[in-house]
């Protein structure tokens, strides 16, 4: 019997439309005021943390190696899109896409400059450097007080980071990189990490996918950044330490190396706990680390290990599993 | 003149963050895990020595109070948190170490409160200073430095010229192949965490001398200061370590010197970055070859 399958198209058609229907169902929630402030805000936060951990995920869910710095590219991004945005060029919706394209850019050259030396180190090494390349733009960032204003603060940010701007970035960025990662690139990234030098052997340009994933990694994350910076009004350089990058670090891990759709729910579920916990405020960091390490004793591999969520594989497995149903029925009615 | 004396500050940092590093190395050097809890562990190590010195006022006491402490502590948090990690992928035991370190952190944070509190070094050492060779040495700086090297001898011969030395060493070369000879691998890894540990203890108690105040984040940066001196002599090397330290100590008292006080971190990642990347091992590291 012929298995049913759902053709490339149609699944494209059907993920446009769950897009769109969860956009139209945000708008309406965003625009009709149900949401206090403070939640509206949240919504906002899960958005780019959902873009920086999908976009570290593929530096170490796909491509396998283990960078510290994340915060720092962010960071680069934030300012970059800050400053642009503070300059008014443009008018206010050309500015929003100009100034994100700027961040995304001027951060992935970041990533490509730290990239090239960083990735001629393998492993814990590799993470170690990154880390100090974190640390040294932060410090930077303290120190260039006639650009970045340093310890106090970048202010008078517009605040552009509305729904649909970080809605749109978070589809985006997923989409980009699931893409990615389906194309013959996306294999050669799998490929190193699976065995570096049988890819190497395989005539895969390792250095070249190595850099290119660091770069669209940090491109996106210098995105994250620029959001980050609009929907805070103010930049200070401190926002960018080592913990802002363990902390995307955490909601990867967490949500299981390598699975785009555990990013996205860890990193949903990792920004709303602390705000659900907020009535127990003392012990509110306390109880978080506890589940975090009791997470990691229990599921090392994270909690949703590299299971990929796919709306029309469910379907496939629903319909055939009646057809086969129906079929076997059929036959014992004969 | 005023050269030695930034020398010999210099030094007493650098022995600190030799004496912390070394913890970071060796437990590196078994079981491949970065311990971010470590810092942690230095801070907890500080309080206990705050308490113990304001209530009993004697300074061998607090010392071995807070040594036993911070040792008590490193082997529970290796019993409940990393033992069940032992065959799970590295990045779990990472992760798991982290939020080690978030809790310990929290914790502090819960009872000592966030705000600092003042350390009463005097307790410890008192003040004075000695003359060496017309160079006025402050008693804390000699303490530090001679404590510091004393304790690193007495590390070098446990590991060089003890039965239970050298079954670290097995263990960190291969932990297979030393099962099979008959060593003991858990309970080696635990007493590593223990040596380590109690190292950061004495590094607590002369950081807390040092500088003073004491808060629930303080390990945090000094962790990170440590852990980079560990990486620049190359991590896993006993030697390593101190090299590392006391060249990281130096260079950021010789930085400040020059006036450069808010670029000492970026310089010391900068010059970590430079040595790694002419020395991708650090600078006493072993190369590790790639087997196909």
């Amino acid at each position: 019997m012929k298995e049913f399958t759902i053709s490339t198209p149609a699944r494209y058609v059907m993920n446009t439309v769950l897009v769109l229907m969860f956009l139209f169902i945000g708008n309406h929630i965003t625009q009709s005021g149900i949401l206090l402030r403070s939640q509206y805000a949240l919504l906002i936060q899960i958005g780019f943390f959902i873009i920086l951990a999908v976009s570290l995920n593929l530096v170490t869910g796909y491509l396998g190696q283990l960078p510290l710095g994340h915060a720092g590219f962010m960071a680069v991004g934030a300012y970059a899109g800050a400053l642009f945005w503070r300059a008014h060029l443009l008018p206010p919706t050309l500015s929003i896409i100009v100034g994100l394209i700027v961040a995304g850019v001027v951060a992935a050259i970041f990533g490509v400059l730290i990239g090239v030396p960083a990735l001629r180190l393998r492993g814990d090494y590799l993470a170690i450097i990154t880390l100090g390349f974190g640390e040294i733009i932060r410090v930077m960032l303290t120190n260039l007080d006639s650009i970045t204003y340093g310890a106090r603060g970048l202010l008078n940010i517009p605040r552009y980071s509305s729904f649909l701007i970080v809605y749109a970035c978070v589809v985006i960025t997923c989409t980009v990189i699931h893409m990615l990662m389906k194309s013959r690139h996306g294999r050669a990234i799998l490929s190193i990490r699976e065995n570096e030098i049988a890819a190497e052997s395989c005539g895969i340009k390792t250095t070249y996918y190595k850099v290119l994933a660091f770069a669209v990694s940090a491109f996106f994350a210098g995105v994250a950044g620029a959001l980050f910076a609009g929907n805070q009004g103010l930049l200070v350089p401190s926002d960018f330490d080592f913990m802002t990058s363990i902390n995307i670090l955490m909601i990867v891990v967490l949500g299981g190396l390598g699975s785009m759709f555990g990013s996205v729910v860890a990193a949903a579920v990792l920004t709303f706990l602390p705000f659900m916990l907020q009535p127990l405020a003392d012990y509110r960091m306390i109880i978080y680390s506890l589940m975090l390490i009791i997470v990691m004793i229990f599921k090392p591999s994270g909690l949703l290990g590299s299971y990929e969520f796919s709306l029309s594989r469910i379907i496939e497995k629903v319909v055939n599993k009646a057809l086969s149903l129906r079929g076997g029925a059929a036959k014992g009615g004969r | 003149m005023l050269l030695v004396a930034q020398l010999i500050n210099g030094l007493q940092l650098g022995s600190i963050y030799a004496l912390i590093a070394l913890g970071y190395s060796m437990v590196y050097g078994i079981v491949k895990l970065l311990n971010f809890a470590h810092g942690d562990i230095i801070m907890v190590g500080g309080y206990i020595a705050l308490f113990s010195l304001t209530f009993g006022q004697h300074p061998l006491l607090a010392a071995a109070l807070t040594v036993a402490g911070c040792t008590v502590l490193a082997i529970v948090i290796e019993k409940l948190a990393y033992t069940p990690l032992r065959f799970a992928p590295r990045l779990s035991l990472l992760i798991t170490a982290i939020g080690v370190s978030i809790l310990l952190q929290n914790l502090a944070q819960y009872f000592f409160s966030a705000s600092g509190r003042s350390f009463p070094g005097h307790l410890m050492i008192p003040h004075g200073s000695v003359s060496l060779g017309g160079v006025m040495v402050s008693y804390t700086s000699v303490i530090t430095i001679v404590t510091s090297l004393v304790s690193m001898a007495a590390l070098t011969m446990l590991v060089k010229h003890t039965k239970l030395g050298k079954a670290m060493r097995a263990v960190s070369e291969d932990q297979d192949a030393a099962r099979l000879m008959g060593v003991n691998v858990n309970s080696v890894i635990t007493f590593t965490f223990a040596v380590g540990a109690a190292l950061a203890g004495i590094g607590a108690l002369l950081y807390s001398v040092r500088f003073p105040l004491i808060f629930p984040t303080v390990g945090a940066m000094l962790g990170l200061k440590a852990f980079v001196a560990a990486v620049f002599g190359g991590i896993g090397s006993i030697p390593g370590a101190m090299l590392g330290g006391y060249a990281i100590g130096l260079l950021e008292v010789l930085v400040t010197a020059v006036g450069l006080s808010r670029w000492v971190d970026g310089v010391v990642f900068m010059v970590l970055i430079c040595v790694l990347m002419v020395r991708p091992t650090g600078i006493m590291g072993r190369n590790m070859m790639e087997k196909v």
